[in-house]
């Protein structure tokens, strides 16, 4: 009886097997690594209608982040200035730059500006700053080191496993409240003082479920 | 001691006057031959309840389980009877192969193929019930251990995940065993074939299978192996599924002896259904001599003696009722006997109690008209037997005053019946294009493959049931 098959067919089934597994292990990395936030998101960097620099205000001119961002201590946002905020300063400095055209425009019309927000959690994860900067968590643990930065982008992955870095080994991460809006904070001593603010402050992030998403 | 017995064969496996030949031409006829036009209305049909099914998980999809009947306190319902009943039904499959093979038991052969096929396509239907009851089905990956970037792992404390891998593993490990036992099958009908097409088809699947001894060693150690790693595969997943239930706290759910009365339920329902589909298929096909009345017979017994089981475990439920003093236990047992859902304990009662008791006789098991409506009498029981179990159990817990009553919608009811489309396309395909007997297996039980059959009485007589001593040696 003549053959059905080539010769070459023999190899075809072997070649199959490792191929399913190669591609199996190659999705679930796949999946693993390009679909993570990680991977996704961080180094968002979205032009904002003014080129407000927090290097230059932050990093040159020493401001705190309070003085803009009002609200981060006592509610769940930490706010985006109003315009009133810039004008405190810029009706009387660089009154007449280009770059502020429209901060002065919005000050006369009343009309905010609308500022591109940067970091985006989903809507099912609640997150509040008061929770988090009273109990020292810094601003740079999550935003990164703004006073480097010309325009905003986001470091962090923002993502859940993120999260839970933090919240399963706060000690590792945590400062004095007072040291909060420092940038490039390095205590020699993270391990000790976390431990101890830990302890002293009684924080216990929670990792159940309904702890962020109600 | 000085008693004699007298020594009486063992009747012949397969009835007839056959040899190897007409077996082969008459297994083999079926797949090879022109498609009969009756085959394209059955399978037009079941493709019409596929449709119906999948339009309907569609429209579930996009609605959410508010299309089903689900309320307050019965948050599982149908989907879950269903999911138990086909998982149940797809147990007889690999009994017959794995474990009626590791006991020797010969007559397994006429049907293991026909059952196994039965097996999986029935977990098909009921891995389609878990899967789209999650609600938010675009999650459904994570019963999976994947890593990902919210750190999350599926609750392997939890049994339904068990589940998960339990019947995942059992199909895996079925559809392997079913594919293995076919490959020199595949081979006979790749030599038989005359088109092109049915020759490549055939050889594909046949895997270069050339009949040498080196081939036939290697697939008898890989049968075995495979039936080894499936045999305690029947009795776990089973088990797991009775988890689902037993290890929570419900009443009535909470019990130790879910598992065995799971898995009694599972081959019982099982090989009611063999034993339906074989009763057409036999006629239809023209295969009465090899899947003949003693083999419906045996299956009987084994159907009885899994049935009384059942029933034996229903009884224990009343026992442990009344002997734990436990109200809650008490009362839900008195629920189902007297409670809103006493129409089904009764139907469950009459098809699983009364009637495996009528196969006690020796003229019913053997008429297979009797047998055909035993059988699907016998699936019937063990549905209600699960909607028992899951909706009168929940609907009626420990706090009055949140029963609420369940009753399906025409979603529930239409994906149910749909999900008999998804088993007969799958069947009709197999019954069509697939050696639904094992042809080579068979082959091995008959009184011919015994070295030392002689053809005694000629060559007109060969094969000739029960009338020769020396066919006993084939047990």
């Amino acid at each position: 009886m003549a053959q059905i098959f080539p010769k070459w067919v023999d190899r075809i089934p072997r070649r199959l097997l490792v191929g399913i597994i190669v591609i199996l292990n190659a999705a679930v990395f796949g999946v693993w690594y390009f679909f993570s936030p990680e991977y996704t998101d961080v180094g968002y960097k979205p032009e904002q209608p003014v080129p407000y620099s927090h290097k230059v205000h932050v990093g040159k001119l020493g401001m705190d982040c309070q003085y803009c961002h009002t609200q981060a201590f006592d509610s769940k946002q930490a706010n985006v200035p109003a315009t009133q905020t810039c004008m405190n300063c810029h009706d009387q400095v660089k009154t007449g730059s280009d770059s502020l055209k429209l901060v002065r425009e919005s000050w006369d019309t009343g009309k905010p500006i609308e500022w591109v927000r940067v970091h985006n959690l989903p809507d099912y994860a609640y997150f509040s700053h008061k929770a988090h900067v009273n109990v020292g968590v810094g601003c740079e643990s999550c935003h990164g080191r703004i006073d480097k930065m010309e325009v905003v982008r986001q470091t962090e992955p923002l993502s859940m496993s993120w999260c839970l870095d933090c919240h399963r080994n706060p000690e590792q991460y945590v400062r004095p409240v007072s040291e909060v809006t420092t940038m490039g904070y390095d205590p020699k001593n993270q391990k000790k003082m976390g431990q101890r603010l830990v302890t002293k402050q009684n924080i216990h992030p929670p990792t159940y479920c309904q702890g962020c998403h109600y | 001691m000085s008693t004699t017995y007298e020594y009486v064969p063992k009747p012949a496996l397969v009835k007839g006057d056959h040899d190897f030949g007409d077996i082969t031409d008459m297994i083999c006829e079926t797949p090879l031959q022109k498609t009969p036009p009756l085959w394209y209305v059955a399978f037009g049909a079941a493709n019409i309840l596929l449709l119906v099914m999948l339009a309907l998980i569609g429209y579930l999809f996009w609605e959410g389980t508010g299309v089903w009947g689900l309320n307050v306190p019965a948050g599982w319902g149908w989907a879950i009877v269903n999911f138990v009943w086909w998982v149940g039904i797809g147990h007889a499959g690999t009994l017959i192969s794995a474990i009626l093979f590791l006991f020797r038991q010969d007559w397994r052969t006429a049907i293991n193929r026909f059952a196994e096929a039965m097996t999986i396509f029935a977990v098909m239907c009921a891995g389609v019930f878990p899967a789209i009851h999650v609600g938010r089905i675009w999650f459904i990956y994570w019963v999976f251990p994947i890593p990902n970037q919210m750190a999350m792992w599926p609750n392997f404390t939890s049994p339904l995940l068990w589940d998960v891998f339990a019947v995942s593993t059992y199909f895996t490990v079925s559809v392997l065993f079913w594919y293995v036992g076919l490959i020199p099958d595949f081979a006979t009908l790749r030599d038989k074939a005359t088109s092109k097409l049915q020759k490549i088809t055939y050889g594909i699947f046949s895997l270069g299978w050339t009949g040498s001894f080196r081939d036939w060693w290697n697939y008898e150690k890989a049968y075995m192996i495979l039936a080894g790693l499936a045999t305690p595969l029947v009795l776990s997943v089973h088990t797991v599924v009775s988890f689902d239930f037993s290890v929570s706290l419900i009443p009535g759910w909470h019990s130790t002896i879910f598992p065995p009365y799971f898995v009694a339920g599972a081959i019982y329902s099982g090989f009611a259904m063999v034993l339906s589909l074989m009763i057409i298929a036999r006629k239809i096909y023209g295969l009465e001599d090899i899947m003949n009345v003693d083999i419906m017979e045996k299956m009987n017994i084994v159907m009885m003696a899994t049935g009384l089981l059942v029933a034996f475990a229903y009884l224990m439920e009343g026992w442990t009722a009344w002997y734990s003093g436990y109200i809650y236990e008490q009362a839900i047992f008195k629920l189902y006997v007297v409670g809103p859902y006493d129409w089904g304990f009764w139907i469950l009662m009459f098809c699983n109690v009364v009637t495996p008791n009528f196969l006690w006789s020796k003229t019913v098991r053997r008429n297979v008209t009797l047998t055909f409506i035993i059988s699907i009498l016998v699936n019937i029981g063990m549905w209600f037997e699960r909607f028992m179990i899951a909706v009168a159990s929940l609907s009626t817990d420990f706090l009055p005053s949140s029963w609420d009553y369940y009753s399906p919608t025409w979603v529930d009811i239409w994906t149910y019946i749909g999900t008999f489309g998804l088993f007969f396309t799958f069947f009709l395909l197999f019954l069509r294009f697939f050696p639904m007997i094992a042809i080579a297996e068979v082959k091995a039980v008959m009184p011919q493959a015994d070295p030392h059959y002689y053809e005694e009485n000629g060559s007109n007589d060969h094969g000739k049931s029960g009338d020769n001593e020396l066919k006993s040696n084939n047990d």
